[in-house]
């Protein structure tokens, strides 16, 4: 598998990131060198081998419904790089 | 501690007994704690901000409760260095991240309460690679800290201001988060001790997040006793935090007693040795030297071999950047921080954003995560290492039915020099060699200095354990620190000796 310098733009797409053209090439370069090191994994029969996707064996915490204080709407809105009506602030979406 | 010793260079443990016997007050301590942090800070650049106004509430709330006769937790009135990515209501937290600038928690993450509860004092937030991605804070926003024994080196990180800080005695206790080493690692190569408990064992809520799965805080100190300190003021189940372990915490300092007889040590092969390629021979002889000290304690040793160790660095480039793109998806522009000027609607305004807002690690981590979850790959990437995931943990579950402990060095060399490894991303990554698989387990292990090279470089050894067995590994580090006493020796930052950057060494 080699990633093209057309994928590693969809995914930066996709990871709404931009890149400059530099930083494009630069990538390409860069993860196609740690994919290539990632590999060495296929060696490693892995058939019937349950995935590990966490540490400690959670699930389905649950704890009671019960109504409780949080931030308030002042709160909430401090760190907003934008905000008017109290609500956060975003260019249009909808033409 | 003789009677020239500054109270900077004291242990936690030393100051809560002058503090509690009012031979000090905590307005004393926090004033040559910031006198040492005056000297040495513009050279190691451990801090990214100071908290002077609050430190000085803080210290003097001790002293008037204490004046009052109240009785207080033991580390009240110590000062403390936390790392940037800790949410600090009121302090700017930035995780050394643009994204993130001037963003002010509105609510304390679960450890900062703890800390606060115990009536520690804040000094500061430090530095740290940008959202703890990276082993030598080279990718903070606000540019590396120095390492304390040679100013031309890394401290290590991602915790290295931390571990630096409390190195150059600019903190008495320090905390760090450790995702794939980021606590042992700097706690190595600095010089002090730094535990990554068991995951679980402490609550990541309100800890700014990496990988959600081997993300774990931890306290870096001076010596083990600090180290059981902290844990009792950290440790503990918080509803908060889903993974969070219900499961009582204990009293680490009952650990500290230097009897390990009959206690099974199993020296890892895999951590002397990646893939066939042996560690610095200096660390080599550095923590054979260690087994041998163990022996002489009463220990049983071996040597082990847990052959799955060998995949561990590209199963965690797997896991932790896939993780890391879902968890940095928060950082758009809206709702907190940096937000792009330019852009045209929605789509742009997040990409410009999120372009200038992270430097180059964050985004090749984001880019690789992104790839290796997106459709088509998800199997051949992200499954395949969640199973050798598996492998690694009964490796070490195995290794467990022999051992009680489990050591080797914490990185298979001393610090390196600044912008050694920067352009060759896999060199850096091979720093966390050692550490890394014990994330992946979810596994408690702790760095103690074992040595020093020929130049002066600290040298680490890990400790590594089953799952919840913190007081096991405090008392193999207890035993060994109080026999080899490499916790004793403190680097002098002094600048420009003799012409050139130096450090002196002197024995505390």
């Amino acid at each position: 598998m080699r990633l093209t310098s057309e994928q590693v733009e969809h995914v930066a797409l996709l990871g709404r990131i931009k890149l400059t053209e530099e930083e494009r090439e630069l990538f390409t370069t860069q993860l196609n060198s740690i994919l290539a090191y990632f590999e060495q994994l296929q060696q490693l029969d892995t058939a019937g081998v349950p995935p590990m996707s966490h540490a400690v064996p959670v699930s389905d915490v649950f704890r009671e419904d019960e109504p409780a204080p949080s931030l308030s709407t002042e709160e909430a809105l401090q760190n907003a790089p934008e905000q008017g009506r109290d609500c956060f602030q975003v260019p249009r979406v909808i033409e | 501690m003789s009677a020239s010793t500054g109270l900077h260079e004291l242990t936690g443990a030393q100051l809560s007994e002058l503090l509690a016997g009012k031979q000090v007050s905590a307005r004393e301590v926090l004033a040559a704690v910031y006198a040492r942090v005056d000297e040495v800070e513009k050279e190691l650049r451990c801090y990214v901000l100071l908290t002077r106004e609050l430190a000085e509430r803080q210290a003097a709330e001790v002293d008037e409760l204490r004046a009052r006769g109240e009785s207080l937790p033991p580390l009240a009135g110590v000062p403390i260095a936390l790392k940037d990515i800790y949410c600090t209501k009121g302090i700017e937290t930035t995780c050394c991240s643009r994204i993130l600038q001037g963003f002010i928690p509105p609510y304390d993450a679960d450890v900062i309460e703890r800390c606060r509860a115990n009536r520690l004092v804040f000094l500061g937030k430090t530095n740290m690679d940008e959202f703890a991605m990276g082993s030598s804070t080279e990718n903070s926003c606000h540019g590396p800290s120095r390492n304390p024994w040679d100013l031309e080196r890394v401290p290590g990180g991602s915790s290295g201001g931390s571990a630096a800080a409390v190195a150059a005695s600019e903190a008495i206790v320090a905390m760090g988060t450790d995702t794939g080493g980021s606590i042992r690692q700097p706690a190595s190569l600095c010089g002090v001790v730094g535990l990554k408990p068991t995951y679980g064992r402490i609550s990541r809520y309100g800890v700014i997040a990496y990988a959600s799965s081997l993300d774990q805080v931890g306290p870096l100190t001076k010596d083990v006793r600090d180290c059981a300190l902290m844990m009792n003021v950290l440790a503990g189940h918080d509803a908060r935090d889903s993974t969070s372990l219900a499961v009582p915490a204990p009293d680490y300092t009952q650990s500290l007693a230097p009897d390990i007889k009959g206690l099974r040590v199993g020296l890892v092969k895999e951590f002397m040795e990646y893939q066939g390629v042996g560690v610095e021979p200096e660390v080599g002889a550095a923590v054979r030297a260690a087994v041998s000290r163990f022996q002489e304690l009463g220990a049983v040793c071996q040597e082990v071999s847990l052959p799955h160790l060998n995949y561990s660095i590209p199963v965690y480039y797997i896991i932790a950047p896939a993780e890391a793109s879902s968890n940095l998806a928060r950082y758009d522009g809206v709702q907190y921080g940096y937000r792009a000027a330019d852009g045209e609607g929605m789509i742009e305004m997040y990409r410009n954003t999120r372009n200038q807002g992270f430097g180059a690690e964050v985004k090749r981590r984001i880019m690789l995560g992104t790839y290796t979850l997106s459709a088509g790959y998800y199997d051949a990437y992200y499954l395949k290492a969640a199973q050798v995931r598996t492998l690694i943990r009964r490796d070490f579950d195995q290794a467990f039915e022999t051992c009680d402990v489990l050591i080797g060095p914490v990185s298979p060399t001393v610090a390196f020099r600044l912008g050694e490894r920067t352009d060759d991303p896999v060199q850096m990554y091979l720093s966390d060699v050692c550490t890394i698989p014990v994330n992946l387990g979810g596994l408690p292990g702790m760095s103690i200095p074992c040595g020093f090279s020929a130049a002066g470089l600290p040298i680490g050894l890990q400790l590594v354990g089953k799952p919840l067995s913190e007081e096991t590994l405090l008392r193999a580090a207890y035993a060994f620190e109080q026999s080899a006493g490499f916790h004793r020796r403190r680097a002098t930052p002094v600048q420009h000796m003799n012409g050139r950057r130096t450090t002196v060494v002197r024995e505390g």
